[in-house]
């Protein structure tokens, strides 16, 4: 006895091929779409005053660390107090709108509201001043900052990218002097000059997962 | 000899057709005795009062794992010595009831134990309603339900992989095939009996439902080939899963190093627990169920003997394990195996010890008497006795091994929390919901299947001279 027209024969095959799509999918979704490199490369949130990292470190040339003062020293890099920022612009542009926002907060003591582009999840423990006195350099991480109006996040700081690095890091190690240069290229292959640094320096990233895992 | 006593000896030769099934005259009369528990239109009241008590139970599980999912495993009583604690106790215990299924719609198929047919259907429900019991734990044992996806390889951002040398990721794979197989092997099975409930149906709703399940059988021949072909093969499959998955099972023991888990025993020895599980569980089930949906003459009380001496051999199988592992822990010389045999015996968790070996090695030895195994209140209470112990043995396994190992300064006692308790206990409702809500909307008997060991599939029976008889028991010849 049949309850069902014919046509709904094909039914079945449809829904082989739905279940077939749909395990490739979950795989598909878990591998790319749930990944950093999807969900976070790219972001750049509009920050209260427009700084731009262009002007300050491409066009005057300051150094990284005239901001991100503790970045050799402690695990994290610091995001300058106003105070710093005044140290220029007590004199400069002291009647700008778009710096508005800063005089406030010098007045006030009130601190600025950077919003933070590149955040690690709360259970990962990162440490710059280990990368950076290793020869590991701001620009592998962050990308060319010196060219960026408005900073936006350009590796997608997963764990598999982390792993891959700490799998094989000669190719971005360099001679530690040179961390803040956003241009230095090696004359010798990278994975060559790498290798020696870290052979004359000890240097054996752990992939132990306490070593971020702690 | 009495006249009972010869027929039942003419009964047992292997030569004549045993005759497996009382009362059912002709195949009609199984098709109305079987479909006739699903078409009733209001289920017996005792059906009513139990699943009442085991939805209530059930949603108790729900709430404790809401509960523990909100909070965290801490609302267990694992804790520091004893890491495993009443979860791993819990999904070991279901895996284990989850065997009977299995070994008795594959194993006795392909042995051709013709009077599976009565019990194959239900017991292989069993089996799943079992394996879902177990497959919660662990989901939910991770604390992090939402990452239990790291459970399977699947390529991630982490590039983190499970670690393919731990049995714990062996068990993912072993179970989950397992319940795959047999989930396939079971609904394969009920095909031609969905095609029966559909072409008895009397509304359009369940027309509808059950003629979709049953993909458009219509029975011709063609159907019954490949259906026969795709059974065996089915069955083929699934024999090795009824020795590998409690073998991989007992490997998350074996392969750590702790006194008491370190023995090359524990696959043979898991692998008859389980099975002595099982068909414990499968009594305690049947012997209620078949009294309250009138299956007496289906399910009959050589079936249920038939399975009590299955539990009679593979209690023994597990007394004798027991034994052999205080020989070894003996022979062996080896310092911390002996502590831990005496102290499972004599130390703090000594009642859990003696009552496990009333409960699984002296209580089955009753059913040696034929008078106790055939009688229901017997049987039924030393299936009970069977259950009881095997949580027993994996309780004993799990918490004497932990809390006393290498380091007596870590050495513990496991105190189990009231979740814990509720959660098992809901687990116990949740099993025997599937299985009521099984019994009323799904044929509990395999209609197919039985009517293929009739007299009357073999030339005999409804048109022979016996036919008219109360028990067509006394074909002798055949052919």
């Amino acid at each position: 006895m049949n309850v069902f027209p014919k046509w709904t024969n094909r039914l079945r095959e449809l829904f082989g091929l739905g279940a077939g799509i749909a395990g490739v999918y979950v795989v598909v979704f878990v591998a790319y779409g749930a990944s950093p490199q999807t969900l976070n490369v790219g972001y750049a949130p509009e920050q209260p005053v427009p700084f731009s990292h262009a002007m300050h470190a491409g066009e005057l040339g300051l150094d990284c660390r005239y901001c991100h003062n503790t970045v050799e020293k402690t695990a994290r890099a610091a995001i300058p107090p106003t105070e710093t920022c005044m140290n220029c612009h007590a004199r400069i542009r002291t009647q700008s709108d778009l710096l508005a926002p800063l005089f406030a907060s010098w007045t006030t003591g009130e601190p600025m509201h950077w919003k933070r582009v590149h955040d690690l999840p709360d259970y990962v423990y990162f440490d710059h001043s280990a990368h950076v006195t290793r020869g590991v350099a701001c620009v592998t991480c962050h990308g060319r900052v010196d060219t960026m109006e408005r900073v936006r996040q350009e590796q997608p700081l997963s764990m598999g990218w982390c792993l891959d690095c700490h799998r094989d890091a000669a190719p971005n190690v360099r001679p530690p002097e040179l961390v803040t240069s956003m241009e230095w290229t090696p004359d010798r292959p990278a994975a060559e000059v790498g290798a020696e640094l870290m052979r004359a320096r000890y240097l054996k990233p752990s992939t132990d997962c306490s070593t971020c895992h702690r | 000899m009495t006249v009972s006593d010869t027929s039942r000896l003419v009964l047992d030769e292997p030569y004549a057709r045993p005759i497996l099934v009382d009362g059912a005259r002709d195949l009609a009369s199984i098709t109305d005795r079987v479909c006739g528990v699903v078409e009733r239109p209001t289920p017996p009241r005792a059906w009513y009062v139990a699943i009442t008590i085991t939805s209530c139970l059930t949603l108790m599980l729900f709430a404790m794992v809401g509960y523990l999912i909100a909070t965290g495993v801490g609302v267990w009583g694992n804790n520091s010595p004893a890491f495993w604690g009443w979860d791993i106790v819990n999904f070991v215990f279901w895996v284990g009831i989850a065997h009977a299924g299995t070994l008795i719609s594959a194993i006795l198929f392909l042995l051709r134990q013709k009077w599976r047919t009565s019990i194959n259907r239900a017991a292989e429900a069993m089996t799943l309603f079992a394996v879902c019991c177990a497959g919660l734990y662990p989901a939910v044992h991770v604390g992090r339900v939402w990452v239990a996806y790291w459970l399977f390889p699947v390529p991630n951002q982490m590039q983190m992989w499970p670690n393919f040398r731990s049995p714990l990721l062996w068990d993912v794979f072993a179970v989950s095939t397992y319940a795959t197989v047999s989930l396939l092997f079971w609904y394969m099975g009920l095909l031609p009996d969905l095609a029966t409930l559909r072409d008895r149906a009397t509304s359009g709703l369940k027309r509808g439902l059950y003629g979709f399940f049953a993909l458009g059988w219509c029975g011709s021949a063609r159907h019954w080939q490949r259906f026969e072909r795709a059974y065996l093969i089915l069955a083929a499959l699934a024999t090795p899963l009824v020795l590998s998955v409690h073998s991989v099972v007992s490997f998350d023991f074996a392969v750590s190093q702790v006194p008491g888990w370190h023995t090359t025993i524990f696959p043979p020895y898991f692998v008859a627990g389980a099975i002595f599980s099982g068909f414990g569980m499968v009594v305690t089930t049947m012997v209620p169920a078949r009294e309250l949906f009138g299956l007496k003459e289906l399910i009959t009380l050589r079936h249920l003997e038939n399975m009590n001496k299955v539990i009679l051999a593979t209690g023994s199988i597990v007394g004798l394990a027991y034994a052999t592992e205080f020989f070894i822990a003996w022979y062996g010389g080896n310092p911390y195996e002996r502590f831990v045999f005496l102290n499972r015996a004599l130390g703090p968790y000594w009642w859990a010890y003696w009552l496990m070996i009333f409960c699984n090695v002296v209580a089955p030895q009753f059913l040696w008497i034929k008078k106790i195994r055939t009688n229901l209140l017997f049987m039924f209470v030393i299936s009970i006795f069977v259950n009881i112990g095997m949580w027993l043995e994996r309780f004993v396994i799990v918490v004497t091994s932990l809390t006393r190992d290498y380091i007596p300064s870590s050495w513990g006692y496991f105190k189990p929390t009231a979740v814990d308790v509720c959660t098992f206990v809901g687990t116990i409702g949740l099993f025997l919901t599937l299985f009521l809500l099984f019994c009323r909307f799904l044929p509990m008997v395999a209609i197919a299947e039985v009517k293929t060991i009739l007299p009357a599939a073999h030339g005999h029976g409804a048109h022979g001279k016996h036919g008219g008889e109360g028990r067509p028991g006394r074909e002798v010849s055949h052919g």
